[in-house]
């Protein structure tokens, strides 16, 4: 697969999607009639306050839930189910405690039917991306939060997917780790040129990764907004637009 | 490595100070079996100055002078193998059953829902209690004996096994999917690694109840075994062979328990590691 190839692929367009869940018995709206396109290679992240909806929508895209209406395209053809062109980094690293860092990132590659060999090869560069080459035989139970995360994010990159879908994925580490693993996730959209698409409730993370912020509102009615980040890459968190920008968006939820 | 102790370390004062590697050994042995030696010596003691009865405890010198020419003359060879093959089929028998139908049920959750009250019901009913219906049913013989230790051994594993595929992370299940994992890799990958741990459980559980139920039938219309040998030293008021036969078992015990235990380190070797 060549690279141009590639990047013209991981397109995703969201059509009247919308979504409810029962609550005591009351159906709740969590996503009403969402239209939405994302480019191929483009950074997308949605923000939002907590129980707008943003990680259903995640779940719907990784096609881990179906919605009530509407549908989702990527590529052209419509989801039904999770797909080899997607991949998902969860908030938690969810790694097999049994396994190790190796086979723990060939992991995915191994469940997409490659003999464990070939996908311990694949794993190798993965784990080297991600800064973890010397603790190839180490178990999840003796690493570090952040370094379980790098295991993570290194098997989602593994099966070499043309949409990364990421949920909070750094919303439990310290806040020195988070800064390094932003840097991190920066770099890799950079050389992966993968579509990402970044659930979080950290505006400076959103500013700092995504081309376009999509701001979901809790109260109903409401519609959601898109915001395009049109800063140079690497992006500078004390540039004054930078910081100017999240002044702006940390006003949309009332925040000052 | 080098520990630095803050408070000072509590000696007894007849001890000599012991500081080489070999003298922390004997100090770690003596913290985890001193008391055991204790009791022993006492009743070694207590035995021979006929502070307790030396007819109902003999000295311990007699039990294992005993236990000794028991095991070299032989005399025993017959009631270990029957009483081996008696909890060895039994509960082989448990575990080909129970961790298979454990593993299912765990994943079925209607068939677990209505078979869980059944399973309640017969684990708390006591196998020794239903002795004598299988008696009635399976006669007097081998196979009422294997079949009480088989019933005692079940319901640990079955209920481990179920417990262990219950608590599977379900994430980690929902990440496999997320790779396009088919149900059965999903089983072999997932949920048979990640209950290992939880089935170990009742084996360990199992294998002291098997010796437990073992005695207790051999107690009842055996000629042979290491449970009959108690009773009959004790009819027969040979008291040091008595005791004999009880350490031979409690030996048998420690064994099997020893033998769980390194196979559950090989197997869940993960489960143990710490940063």
């Amino acid at each position: 697969m060549t690279t141009l190839e590639k990047a013209k692929k991981g397109e995703v367009a969201v059509r009247g999607l919308s979504k409810s869940f029962a609550l005591k018995g009351q159906p709740l709206a969590v996503l009403r009639d969402l239209n939405l396109n994302i480019r191929a290679g483009e950074s997308l992240a949605i923000v939002g306050p907590s129980g707008c909806g943003k990680t259903t929508l995640l779940r719907v895209l990784a096609g881990l839930e179906a919605p009530d209406s509407g549908e989702v395209l990527i590529d052209g053809a419509k989801v039904g189910g999770v797909g080899r062109e997607r991949a998902i980094i969860f908030q938690e690293p969810r790694l097999l405690p049994w396994l190790n860092v190796l086979r723990n990132v060939g992991f995915g590659l191994e469940m997409r039917g490659l003999p464990r060999d070939r996908a311990e090869a694949h794993a190798r560069r993965y784990i080297r991306l991600v800064g973890l080459a010397e603790f190839e035989e180490a178990y999840p139970r003796q690493l570090s939060g952040g370094m379980a995360q790098r295991v993570g994010i290194a098997r989602a990159l593994t099966v070499q997917p043309e949409i990364l879908l990421l949920d909070e994925p750094l919303g439990a580490l310290d806040a020195m780790t988070k800064l390094t693993m932003q840097e991190e996730l920066a770099r890799i959209w950079r050389e992966e040129q993968v579509t990402l698409i970044l659930v979080t409730h950290d505006l400076e993370e959103a500013i700092f990764l995504a081309d376009r912020v999509l701001v979901l509102p809790k109260e109903k009615g409401a519609v959601p907004r898109l915001i395009n980040v049109e800063l140079p890459r690497p992006r500078d968190r004390n540039d004054t637009v930078f910081v100017a920008m999240r002044r702006q968006l940390m006003a949309e939820f009332g925040l000052h | 490595m080098t520990f630095q102790t803050i408070d000072p370390p509590l000696r007894l004062p007849a001890l000599p100070v012991l500081s080489s590697r070999a003298g922390a050994l004997a100090r770690a042995g003596l913290k985890r079996f001193g008391l055991l030696g204790g009791f022993l010596l006492f009743w070694q003691v207590a035995a021979t100055n006929g502070w307790i009865n030396p007819t109902i405890f003999p000295p311990l010198d007699t039990i294992i002078a005993a236990l000794w020419n028991s095991l070299t003359s032989g005399a025993y060879m017959d009631d270990i193998a029957i009483s081996l093959q008696r909890a060895g089929l039994a509960y082989g028998a448990a575990i080909l059953l129970g961790i298979p139908l454990g593993l299912f049920m765990g994943q079925i959750k209607p068939l677990e829902q209505a078979l869980d009250p059944i399973l309640q019901f017969f684990r708390q009913t006591s196998a020794l209690a239903l002795y004598p219906v299988f008696i009635l049913l399976l006669g007097l013989g081998e196979a009422s004996k294997v079949f009480v230790i088989f019933w005692a051994t079940l319901f640990p594993i079955l209920l481990a096994t179920i417990g262990g595929v219950k608590e599977v992370d379900r994430k980690l299940v929902e990440m496999a999917q997320t790779f396009g994992a088919a149900r059965l890799t999903i089983f072999r990958r997932i949920i048979l690694p990640a209950s290992v741990p939880a089935i170990f459980v009742g084996l360990r559980l199992s294998a002291t109840t098997a010796l437990l139920l073992l005695i207790a039938a051999e107690m009842i219309g055996a000629n042979k075994g290491l449970g009959f040998q108690v009773m009959n030293a004790q009819y027969n008021f040979q008291i040091p062979q008595m005791f004999a036969a009880i350490i031979l078992l409690a030996l048998f015990g420690l064994a099997a328990n020893a033998l769980l235990v390194a196979l559950q380190r090989r197997l869940c070797r993960w489960s143990e590691l710490a940063r």
